[in-house]
């Protein structure tokens, strides 16, 4: 029996894949890197590629990564897939976009905040609120 | 018979209303269970991505990345996770008053906010109290995507990448259990030392490929990224339960109603017979 290792393998929208394996050949970005039991701690970037986990010598699992990062520690390996390709300007558009909205949304852009307005609208609905609970409790 | 027409127009008005109340709270069960499992989908990956931080801070690292580093506050940001609609009760009503609450604070300090919000809710309360809003992003509908957000977030970490921002937020509604919602702030960055396990630094480092800069920078990008995510489909199931309970209340409570107006509708037919066959016999006794 040869010497596993814990394989967590993650993306931030599901858990792919969680078990034993001997081996996992994962797409860093220097080059594909082989991890078995006893690696040294290691923590590097992956470009989009095939993860592959040798669970015995005769089972291998591949999975695609669109990138992400993949980390080993004593206890196992962990890898954090992307759930899609990120590109520094892609990225940025969305910043960009994300800003736009903000602005067409000020026309005053003044930047004083009305702390006065705020509580004002908040105790209204508070009010709302309070009103609907007695309203309830005395029907109860 | 002509008794009580407006009673009776007011119990069917009051009807239609419960059917759709109903409707509501039906559809919002549903979905709450959808956006439960998917909360629970996601959970993994940020608990994982904060376990390989936990391990970050024992290590004895070659370089401090400025998202560790903090510094005086002068400016806070905030990133601010809103609904996209309303009839959900007091879910925004409460996170905004806590978000008010601490800007009052943080006011009183002199430290400025600017905000980068999520949710229509949001938008529309801190947009017409003139909050200064640098990014948004609105109708993320019930199946969010990360990518929807990285722009929100991407902005708030340029603020703090160069120095417009000295420390950043996130403020969501926490879900607790499908009765308790907790409107909740916390703080992204600089990474917290708390969160950091201080302690046992051990004398280990990780390899770093291609450099620790380059993969450190990913790295915690990518763990305020997940915190968002998480924190955004959280307030998706937060949003489903507390509408749920909203509606639910709702429907009650248009029973009562018809139920008082039903009562109140059958006295008054009652006294109008009564009041026919009296007339009657009062008629008859006369002749």
């Amino acid at each position: 029996m040869a010497m596993t290792i814990h394989v967590d393998i993650v993306s931030a929208q599901a858990e792919i894949f969680s078990g034993h394996a001997e081996l996992v050949i994962a797409p860093a970005e220097m080059g594909e890197v082989g991890i078995a039991a006893r690696h040294a701690p290691f923590l590097a970037r992956l470009k989009p590629g095939e993860v592959r986990v040798k669970i015995s010598s005769t089972e291998m699992q591949p999975f695609y990564v669109s990138g992400g990062l993949i980390e080993v520690q004593p206890q196992g390996v962990t890898i954090l897939a992307d759930t899609a390709i990120r590109a520094k300007d892609i990225d940025e558009a969305a910043a960009l976009e994300a800003k736009r909205r903000a602005e067409d949304m000020l026309a005053d852009k003044s930047g004083k905040m009305d702390f006065a307005l705020a509580q004002a609208k908040l105790a209204e609905a508070v009010v709302q609120l309070r009103t609907l609970d007695k309203y309830r409790s005395n029907r109860a | 018979m002509a008794v009580g027409k407006e009673i009776r127009l007011k119990i069917a008005s009051i009807k239609n209303t419960q059917k759709i109340t109903r409707a509501m709270e039906m559809v919002a069960a549903s979905k709450m269970r959808k956006t439960q499992d998917r909360m629970q989908a996601t959970r993994p990956y940020s608990q994982r991505i904060i376990k390989i931080i936990q391990h970050l801070a024992t290590a004895n690292p070659e370089y401090r990345h400025p998202y560790t580093i903090a510094r005086p506050v002068k400016r806070v940001g905030l990133i601010l996770i809103s609904s996209d609609r309303g009839l959900c009760g007091g879910l925004n009503a409460n996170l905004f008053r806590l978000a008010i609450r601490r800007m009052r604070e943080w006011d009183a300090q002199g430290v400025a906010v600017t905000m980068a919000i999520i949710g229509l809710k949001g938008q529309s309360f801190f947009g017409s109290i003139g909050a200064q809003v640098i990014a948004q992003t609105t109708r993320l509908g019930d199946r969010p995507e990360l990518q929807d957000i990285l722009g929100v977030i991407k902005v708030q970490l340029d603020a703090f990448a160069d120095g417009s921002v000295d420390e950043v937020h996130l403020l969501s509604n926490d879900f607790v259990n499908t009765m308790t919602q907790k409107p909740t702030l916390t703080q992204l960055l600089p990474i917290a030392s708390a969160d950091m396990e201080e302690g046992a630094k051990a004398q280990w480092d990780y390899i770093y490929e291609p450099d620790a800069r380059e993969v450190l920078d990913q790295l915690l990008v990518r763990y305020v990224e997940s915190l968002v995510f998480q924190g955004l489909v959280e307030n998706n199931a937060c949003e489903q339960a507390a509408r749920m309970v909203a509606m639910k209340s709702a429907s009650d409570n248009a029973g009562k109603l018809i139920k008082e107006l039903q009562l109140i509708y059958n006295k008054a037919r009652q006294a109008a017979i009564t009041q026919e066959i009296a007339e009657i016999v009062g008629g008859a006794a006369a002749v």
